[in-house]
């Protein structure tokens, strides 16, 4: 056999190990969580809020966890699509494709992605204390959209950066002024955009470190905005922290109910995005 | 394939329809009369201080084909681009000189760019079609221009897809995307879209070069068609389709305009040398 050949079998092989090998931990991990989380898995788990000495091994729930993370996702999820898609149609519609300014935003966006969730957290805190707020749900979606714009602008730009622009000029020929071209980019943007926001949901959902300083953590469900908020990782971090076993699977359990959440979420985005991508040119 | 081609209605029967396009509907039951208007006048264009354009001097005469020929590179699509500006977002561009469109100067500041962009309709070198229904596609001009009844819409939509041939063909699947034509039927689509914003002059920058021969043909055949009632400009890289559709022929080398005239005289008496040489295939 030609040695090309050969060099192909094995550059395929690696490929398939390198691929099993992810999904293997993928599968590790799923199984892990299952496994002790499952038994201890009931309905009281999402119905209830802690009763006294839950992380002891007391009675009650996870539903004020589950509430503020899902209060705090979709709070931040909207306020981050609201400040991400103008910035985004501003740097591929009416900035010039080697603009300066364009140029320096995008690397502004680059090191924000960067920066550990816990320092969003602690510049978010002291902000907090200047002004005299407390741990509060508010505080909390206020970081995590901190935490997720630059995750919403970097993946929707790389894909609106490649915005045809005959299509943008077929719509400037119509008369169109740059504001009117956006239900067009939109609309051929959207899969971008589905996929920004699964992408921030996940780190949005899965984040401890910066809610720990701003949303806090209680055993009640918040009714406004200025309340503390419980959020799933931390109840997951807790209920791990205890030397009880028991109350160690329900850390499973709350983390099965987390890798739920996150399933849900993304296969809604799917499909309500190949409803509005089915269009695209 | 003549047979496909819906007689356009008169301009005139149109007015009452397309008053939004116009608060002077007067002038506008006028137009079948009123002669549209092009003119350039020592136009030089730059982009990054590469001289592109060399003091173009043309009249583009209305209710005709008017081709624009030359070899690749002589700043044909440029010339194209300017005269709806969409050369304005080119890195670097900068141009003196003036075009007139009708009674307005397209570069004088006071102009509004999106009044002259309607005026002037963009048929692109491949189909473009928005990212959108059928239906939307060409509603979708209409309505930026400020149309949002239902009932004009639909029969804005209906005609303009007769005009261009479309309607036998997607008049039961309105709703699906436009990218699910095939290429022949886009381009038409993107003229039908052009042509509801009812334009005066109509643009192409080689519109059938991406096309098979067929639909190549039914877009030739809609401009001879459309004539009646638009100035056509067209690029064109094949000599023998602007002998085949052009009444007025400009040819232009290294960014100049060396003949313009009645298509007659230019291909059968040029007057320049190097048209000549063009002409007989002596470069290309």
């Amino acid at each position: 056999m030609k040695f090309k050949f050969i060099e192909e079998k094995i550059a395929k092989s690696v490929m398939i190990v390198f691929a099993l090998l992810v999904v293997g931990f993928v599968v590790n991990i799923i199984y892990t969580i299952l496994r002790r989380g499952l038994p201890a898995l009931n309905w009281d788990m999402i119905s209830k809020i802690p009763e006294g000495g839950y992380y002891n091994g007391g009675g009650g729930g996870i539903l004020n966890a589950i509430v503020g993370s899902l209060y705090i996702v979709l709070g931040s999820a909207f306020l981050g699509l609201l400040f991400s898609i103008p910035i985004v149609f501003y740097l591929n519609v009416f900035l010039k494709k080697d603009s300066k300014f364009a140029y320096i935003a995008r690397l502004a966006f680059d090191v924000l992605f960067g920066i550990p969730s816990i320092v969003y957290g602690a510049f978010a805190f002291t902000i907090m204390i200047s002004l005299g707020m407390h741990t509060s749900l508010g505080g909390g979606i206020l970081v995590i959209t901190l935490l997720i714009i630059p995750i919403f602008i970097r993946s929707m730009d790389e894909v609106a950066i490649q915005l045809p622009k005959d299509l943008l000029d077929a719509t400037y020929a119509l008369g169109a002024t740059k504001l009117e071209t956006i239900k067009v980019v939109l609309l051929q943007i959207a899969p971008g955009i589905a996929t920004a926001t699964l992408l921030s949901v996940g780190r949005a959902i899965g984040d401890a470190a910066g809610v720990m300083f701003t949303a806090g953590f209680t055993d009640s469900i918040p009714t406004s905005l200025s309340q503390p908020a419980a959020t799933l990782p931390l109840s997951v971090f807790f209920q791990l922290s205890s030397p009880n076993a028991a109350v160690q699977d329900r850390a499973y359990s709350a983390a099965l109910i987390l890798i739920f959440i996150v399933l849900v979420i993304s296969i809604t985005g799917r499909v309500i995005t190949n409803r509005f991508s089915k269009n695209k040119i | 394939m003549t047979s496909l081609i819906y007689k356009n209605p008169t301009r005139a029967s149109w007015a009452e329809d397309y008053s939004f396009l116009n608060n002077n509907i007067e002038n506008r039951e006028g137009l079948a009369l009123k002669k549209s208007y092009l003119k350039v006048s020592d136009l030089n264009l730059t982009i990054n201080k590469t001289h592109i354009l060399k003091n173009v001097n043309l009249e583009i005469p209305d209710k005709k084909i008017t081709c624009i020929i030359g070899p690749s590179g002589c700043g044909k699509s440029t010339l194209l681009k300017t005269f709806n500006r969409l050369i304005d977002d080119t890195e670097g561009v900068k141009y003196t000189g003036s075009i007139w469109v009708d009674e307005l100067n397209i570069f004088d500041p006071k102009t509004e760019i999106t009044e002259i962009r309607k005026k002037i309709g963009l048929l692109s070198q491949r189909p473009c079609p928005l990212p959108m229904s059928i239906y939307d596609n060409i509603a979708f001009g209409c309505k930026i221009h400020g149309e949002h009844n239902r009932k004009k819409l639909n029969k804005i939509v209906e005609e303009q897809l007769k005009a261009v041939g479309l309607w036998e063909e997607v008049k039961n699947r309105l709703n699906t995307p436009a990218s699910k034509l095939s290429i022949g039927q886009q381009q038409r689509l993107c003229l039908a879209r052009g042509l509801a914003v009812e334009p005066e002059f109509i643009l192409a920058d080689e519109a059938t070069s991406a096309l098979d021969p067929i639909s190549s043909k039914l877009i030739e055949e809609l401009f001879v068609e459309l004539k009646q009632d638009y100035a056509i400009i067209l690029v064109t890289h094949t000599l023998r389709q602007a002998l085949r559709i052009a009444d007025h022929v400009i040819f232009m080398y290294l960014g100049e305009v060396i003949e313009a005239g009645p298509a007659d005289e230019v291909f059968n008496n040029p007057k320049q040398e190097l048209t000549q040489k063009y002409l007989e295939g002596a470069f290309s």
